[in-house]
């Protein structure tokens, strides 16, 4: 099964361990994992600040470098989702692209999301050890549907306890460009989360959305926490957590 | 209303760190979210219920012409009399009018968000008229110097029982009882007589029922009972979007609207209005007049906002929505906080004149998931972003940042040499505790937050390392 690696542009530029990974997870599952060289981002910021054209335009490009594969997988249900969920309609009015379109969202998931119900691994190589508490992360859970997906991976981990936070389910806040145009409330959500998630005693704070992540960390340290860790879900299953 | 829109972010943020609002916004947290979703669940298959839902709004909003002329007949029939605004002071003027005619000094009103939308109580004061509101919350805040609502069910959910409290004892000049009961006594008392006097009741209109001609109303306190039957005169004002084919309709709308406002399976008080009072009837108002405003609604339905003409106003959006309960609702600057708000207050008054609100949300889609009638409200948003883009209503900064970053993101080998100096940089600045505290140009992000150093390497440097 040859699978893309959608490395997402905050992997590559914040957290490569995150998509070195998710490699490792897929190869786990016995994929053949190819990461087109010149993917750059899926367009998203563009889409959410209305910027239509740039968004088709990266739309194209993704389209071009990622239809020749089996299956699409990136480690973000925000770029998942926004590869499944919004591509197709930036092309309702292109039935030639919308078609092509509409296949590579079809074969494109969320890492989590891949494992479980595509590769149905049964096992994961990571060796975390702690207790874990888990954040949902928007796009994944309302466009993609990623909530099980992550949790039963983290079960197949013995040394791992999860323990739910309150509002587990509640925007952090970052919302992409919203964190920097609306800071005080974005800071405030991002704090409201810190405080669910400090509340269960976690080792560590697990998501499956970079952006989040550094939202999450980036006011846990701003509080003055340096000990809560901060991981991809990928970083955890793969046991590649540095 | 007053517009104060534009001003969201500076009001937005000073509303974080008010004490007050924010256990009255904690209030929403555990009544309205926790009780909603109770009654979801014990309601059974609520998803299907709002596929019904919403394809009975579409099925109004395809032919509106049509239902509308069919309410004007059926309630004409019944001996109503249908007025027709434009906008908001053509609205103003028709209820006027009918005040004057038939000598009307007070007027007791049930909540009515239109009548907020189109600023009647500013047109009844200015013509001589006395408009008292009687709903609790609604009362709350005209007395309070006409304060403006924060929230479209929970009027005063950014007041505390303290705040009333103060409040009453200053305005009725009666000793200071904190106790909402007593509270709650002491405005009856006063609303009662009021209720009694008034020649003219005004009240809302959750839905128009085309095949009946009548208005429905939904309410808890019973207070639009009151404004409804015992006044001479009955007028009823709406948006024209409320229509519903039938009564089948209306009452399958009603098992969505209480469960997703409050959680309620039934609101206290369900009140169908169809004519005036009839010949052999003991009670009723004489007169019903039934005022319908358009204020950009047609607009609406011809445009790409089309979808939120299908709301039914139980707030559950902005309930569910986590800036609404960070900041509260006073902090939209207008009729309709939260999400809702973020599309009808740029449609209905321009979108220069709200240009923050489409971007005030971070797109997290918790109001589109609990909307009873699925209006897809991030998209919506979405949408108005795309038309600030379009009329260059985004500010210099934002739309240099956005054009240089797509120019980048387009040109791969460019795009790789700009993260690599980006990941040195940010390493740089982060230093050895590998945290940036200031952030070059995102300030938004570093005033309240470290930003998290990367290790200096982009994961296709290292890749392609590794590959080598």
């Amino acid at each position: 099964m040859r699978v893309a690696l959608f490395v997402t542009c905050l992997a590559d530029l914040m957290k490569p361990g995150v998509a070195f990974a998710a490699i490792r997870l897929l190869e786990h599952g016995g994929c053949t994992v190819e990461v087109p060289r010149t993917q750059t981002c899926c367009g998203q910021p563009a889409y959410n600040s209305g910027d239509r054209a740039t968004a088709i335009a990266l739309a194209k490009k993704a389209l071009a470098e990622f239809e020749g594969f089996d299956y699409v997988v990136a480690p973000s249900g925000s770029c998942g989702g926004m590869v499944r969920a919004h591509y197709p309609e930036l092309f309702r009015d292109d039935p030639a692209t919308l078609k092509r379109i509409e296949g590579l969202a079809s074969r494109t998931y969320e890492l989590t999301d891949f494992l479980v119900n595509v590769l149905k691994l049964d096992s994961v190589p990571g060796d975390f050890k702690g207790t874990v508490t888990y954040h949902d992360s928007c796009s994944g859970l309302r466009e993609l549907n990623v909530k099980a997906q992550p949790r039963a991976l983290l079960a197949k981990l013995p040394g791992v306890t999860l323990t739910e936070m309150n509002e587990a389910e509640t925007c952090c806040g970052f919302g992409g460009t919203f964190s920097l145009k609306f800071g005080e409330v974005s800071t405030q959500l991002a704090d409201n989360k810190c405080g669910n998630a400090c509340a269960t005693g976690a080792d560590a704070i697990v998501g499956g959305d970079l952006g989040c992540l550094l939202n999450i960390e980036g006011r846990l340290r701003r509080r003055g926490d340096l000990k809560t860790r901060v991981l991809h879900i990928a970083e955890v299953l793969a046991g590649r957590s540095e | 209303m007053e517009l104060r829109a534009n001003e969201f972010r500076a009001r937005a943020a000073a509303n974080l760190g008010d004490a007050k609002l924010q256990r009255g916004l904690g209030l929403i947290k555990v009544k309205a979210v926790v009780n909603r979703a109770s009654a979801v669940a014990e309601f059974g298959d609520f998803e299907a219920l709002r596929e019904t839902g919403k394809a009975i709004r579409d099925r109004a909003l395809a032919d509106l012409d049509l239902y509308l002329e069919r309410f004007e007949r059926e309630a004409a029939a019944r001996g109503a009399v249908v007025h027709w605004a434009e906008n908001a002071s053509e609205a103003c003027r028709i209820v006027v009018d009918i005040a004057r005619e038939n000598g009307v000094k007070t007027v007791a009103k049930s909540k009515s968000m239109v009548s907020e939308e189109v600023g009647l109580n500013d047109a009844l004061i200015a013509a001589g008229v006395t408009p008292v509101e009687t709903d609790l919350g609604e009362y709350i805040l005209q007395i309070n110097d006409a304060e403006p609502p924060s929230h479209i069910v929970m009027p005063v959910i950014h007041k505390t029982a303290e705040d009333v409290a103060d409040l009453f004892h200053a305005k009725h000049g009666t000793p200071r009882k904190t106790d909402p009961a007593l509270l709650t006594r002491e405005a009856r008392e006063i609303l009662r007589p009021k209720f009694l006097s008034a020649e003219m009741g005004v009240s809302g209109a959750n839905f128009l029922v085309a095949e009946t001609g009548s208005t429905l109303i939904v309410t808890n306190e019973g207070n639009g009972r009151l404004c409804t039957t015992l006044t001479r005169i009955h007028v009823a004002l709406t948006g024209i979007e409320k229509v519903v084919p039938t009564l089948e309709d209306a009452a399958t709308l009603l098992r969505l609207l209480p469960r997703s406002a409050t959680g309620q399976a039934i609101t206290n008080y369900v009140s169908l209005h169809t004519g005036p009072k009839h010949i052999e009837e003991t009670d009723g108002p004489r007169q019903f007049h039934i005022v319908l405003v358009d204020n950009g609604r047609s607009k609406l339905l011809a445009g790409e906002m089309r979808e939120m003409l299908r709301c039914i106003r139980c707030g559950a959006c902005m309930n569910h929505c986590p800036v609404y309960q960070a900041v509260g609702g006073h902090a939209y600057g207008w009729v309709y906080p939260g999400p809702m708000g973020n599309i009808l207050t740029p449609s209905y008054v321009g979108l220069e004149n709200a240009v923050q609100l489409p971007n005030a949300a971070t797109l997290c889609n918790q109001c589109g998931v609990v909307c009873p009638v699925k209006i897809p409200l991030p998209d919506l948003m979405r949408k108005l972003r795309e038309e600030q883009m379009a009329r260059g209503l985004k500010p210099f900064g934002e739309r240099l940042g956005l054009a240089l970053w797509g120019w980048a993101a387009q040109r791969p080998a460019l795009y790789a040499l700009g993260t690599r100096l980006a990941a040195r940089f940010m390493k740089w600045l982060g230093g050895r505790g590998r945290l940036i505290h200031r952030l070059p140009l995102a300030g938004g992000w570093s005033d309240g937050r470290d930003f998290p150093a990367p290790a200096g390497r982009t994961f296709r440097e290292l890749y392609q390392r590794s590959k080598r």
